[in-house]
């Protein structure tokens, strides 16, 4: 099990414990918590409704085309915005991971 | 006047659940209309991934989504439904007799005896940037689509956006406005490579201005748009006159009118009985991903079994006397529907 926190939109940070081995991305594992995050294309990249920006610095896998092309048409985004569907959560070294959910 | 159709069941999404529902409705010998605010069948198959395969369609072991809206289309034909397209469901109202009146977002009326919603994720909207007063210039110069290019001639025209649309639009509408602006947020376009190399001309030309590492923040004007604020990454603040603002950001799923139909919803979905996937208003039924129970899960599967027991239901509100037998197709094969008389 790791730890990942998730500041929400009222900037109350919730501390998220998961599997690694599930095959679960972070918009799952935010909802998994009842989070406010729709997740409503269910992971395509292709609805931005899990956008967050990465505040701890972690480094993790660069986003693909599909990801880039939906943040590109996304709004508030910044150098740190992620699509949390895209954030496989497979890996020791996103423990005390950090991200926030960017505005709706 | 607007003739009004008259039908068993309105469904309200012609994605592949909306679409599979005729089949099951046509084997009862009920009549369809299918209503959508997108303007081709599919809903999010067609819209957003048609080329993407889904493996969880029992019989096939993989199909492309547009295939499958496709052989959906090509099963339901023998029951000959009809299609409102391109309209939101707007108003629901029920009228004396106990049918329901829907309206659609062009005026058409619908007199249906049910209403089956299979609206998926919502119908798709524009997607609005985040701008305190932009409903204020809806209409008034703020428009999400380009629908009559004519309207921009010889105006002032501001786009924003990165993708093909925006890009597209600005090409097309360089010629005729007097004034075109295109603002994004980044120094890179993702959209088609000879449309970003057209652009780059236009602007090397002149034709154009193009400002990116930017956004467009504010909006002014006494009554229509007459110019927008633009905020840059490094150069501060720009204000430039518009007749027009358009962003093209894409479409988003919304809920839309469907919440104000006094029906039961929890975060975003329809509640139902899985009994009949009936909701709390009798002859209204909610099927596919936009319900919600114990243990639903959204896959185009379950929204299948969900079409065919609310059909059933349907059935028996609209019959109430009538005997129901089941039957298995392969026994009885299909039997169209006649053509409906006009």
């Amino acid at each position: 099990m790791i730890t990942i926190t998730v500041i929400d939109r009222e900037n109350v940070p919730h501390a998220l414990e998961t599997p690694i081995d599930m095959g679960l991305n972070l918009m799952e594992l935010c909802k998994s918590y009842d989070l406010p995050v729709l997740g409503t294309c269910g992971g395509m990249a292709l609805c931005a409704s899990c956008h967050v920006y990465v505040r701890s610095a972690h480094t993790l896998h660069p986003p693909t085309d599909d990801e880039l092309n939906m943040l590109d048409s996304a709004f508030f985004v910044q150098e740190n915005s992620r699509l949390g569907c895209q954030i496989k959560i497979n890996n020791p070294d996103l423990d005390g991971l950090e991200v926030e959910l960017a505005p709706e | 006047m607007q003739n009004t159709i008259e039908t068993d069941i309105l469904i309200i999404g012609a994605g592949p659940v909306g679409l599979f529902t005729v089949f099951e409705a046509g084997l009862l010998k009920m009549r369809c209309h299918l209503m959508d605010a997108l303007p081709q069948p599919g809903g999010q198959l067609t819209e957003i991934y048609p080329k993407k395969p889904i493996y969880d369609i029992p019989g096939y072991p993989s199909v492309l989504a547009g295939d499958l809206v496709q052989n959906l289309l090509k099963q339901i034909e023998p029951f000959g439904p009809g299609f409102t397209m391109g309209e939101r469901a707007e108003t629901l109202e029920k009228q004396a007799d106990g049918k329901f009146l829907v309206t659609g977002s062009r005026g058409t009326k619908h007199i249906t005896s049910t209403v089956f919603i299979a609206g998926g994720l919502g119908s798709f909207e524009p997607r609005k940037p985040p701008i305190a007063n932009i409903e204020q210039y809806e209409e008034h110069g703020v428009e999400y689509f380009v629908r009559d290019p004519e309207m921009y001639r010889g105006k002032k025209v501001v786009i924003a956006g990165g993708g093909d649309s925006a890009l597209d639009w600005t090409i097309f509408l360089a010629e005729l406005t007097q004034e075109l602006t295109l603002v994004h947020r980044r120094t890179e376009f993702r959209g088609a490579l000879d449309s970003v190399e057209k652009v780059m001309e236009l602007a090397e030309k002149g034709k154009i201005k193009l400002v990116t590492n930017a956004q467009v923040i504010g909006l002014q004007g006494d009554k229509a748009l007459e110019g927008v604020s633009i905020q840059h990454d490094t150069e501060g603040d720009i204000h430039i006159a518009a007749d027009h603002f358009i962003p093209l950001f894409g479409l988003t799923p919304k809920l839309g009118p469907i919440a104000d139909w006094g029906l039961q919803i929890q975060n975003g979905a329809v509640e139902v009985n899985t009994l009949d996937y009936s909701t709390n208003v009798p002859g209204i039924y909610a099927i596919g991903d936009i319900n919600t129970y114990p243990g639903k899960l959204k896959l185009i599967l379950c929204g299948f079994h969900e079409a065919t027991l609310a059909c059933q239901s349907a059935f028996k509100y609209i019959y109430p006397d009538k005997k129901l037998s089941f039957k298995y197709t392969t026994v009885t094969g299909i039997e169209g529907l006649p053509a409906p008389v006009v």
